[in-house]
């Protein structure tokens, strides 16, 4: 159980240091929200996956299962808001420049 | 274990960092609304983590489920502001 606990958090963290560095290193705003939008959820229910296995079973765990069954809802929802929402005002995506 | 706990939260605390600097210098008003997203998000599994680490996640999570609530609800109620308002030039 141990060796689980500790393979889900690392693999979260994994999936949170590479959202994090899409945000840093990507060209435009499109591709970053691509990388934070799918990458994030991923690693923050892995790491909830965690979290409700060393709380044991029990009303937190189930608490927990809340908070990531919401977050699976609501992360994707507010990502397509935004960038919906940087499609209609008319922010272009970025192109290649071509040679 | 409490001790690797520890060490995965302050390490997702060094990586909100990276959204930080997407809210304050993100060219666009809708980068620094991605930064604010993702800030949201990372400090829901950050409450989660330092409940674990107090040995009170019975707490803690309540706290989280509200915060990731009202994150929510913010991000999507500014998305919806500046797709109808247009964005400040």
């Amino acid at each position: 159980m141990t060796l689980l606990i500790g393979v889900l958090l690392a693999a979260g963290l994994f999936f949170h240091a590479v959202a994090a560095l899409g945000v840093l290193r990507m060209p435009d705003f499109y591709t970053r929200l691509h990388a934070v939008g799918k990458l994030e959820t991923l690693g923050l229910l892995l790491t909830l996956a965690a979290v409700a296995l060393w709380a044991g079973p029990g009303l937190t765990a189930v608490k927990v299962g809340f908070v990531a069954a919401f977050i699976f809802l609501a992360n994707p929802t507010s990502t397509h808001a935004i960038g919906r929402a940087a499609l209609r005002i008319g922010l272009r995506p970025w192109r290649r420049e071509a040679p | 274990m409490t001790v690797l706990f520890a060490a995965v939260t302050i390490a997702h605390l060094v990586l909100v960092l990276v959204y930080v600097h997407r809210l304050a210098v993100g060219p666009t008003v809708f980068d620094r609304l991605l930064g604010l997203n993702a800030f949201g998000t990372s400090t829901t599994v950050v409450l989660l983590l330092i409940g674990v680490v107090y040995e009170r996640e019975d707490m803690f999570v309540d706290i989280a489920l509200a915060y990731a609530l009202l994150s929510f609800i913010g991000s999507l109620a500014a998305a919806r502001y500046f797709e109808r308002e247009g964005v400040p030039r």
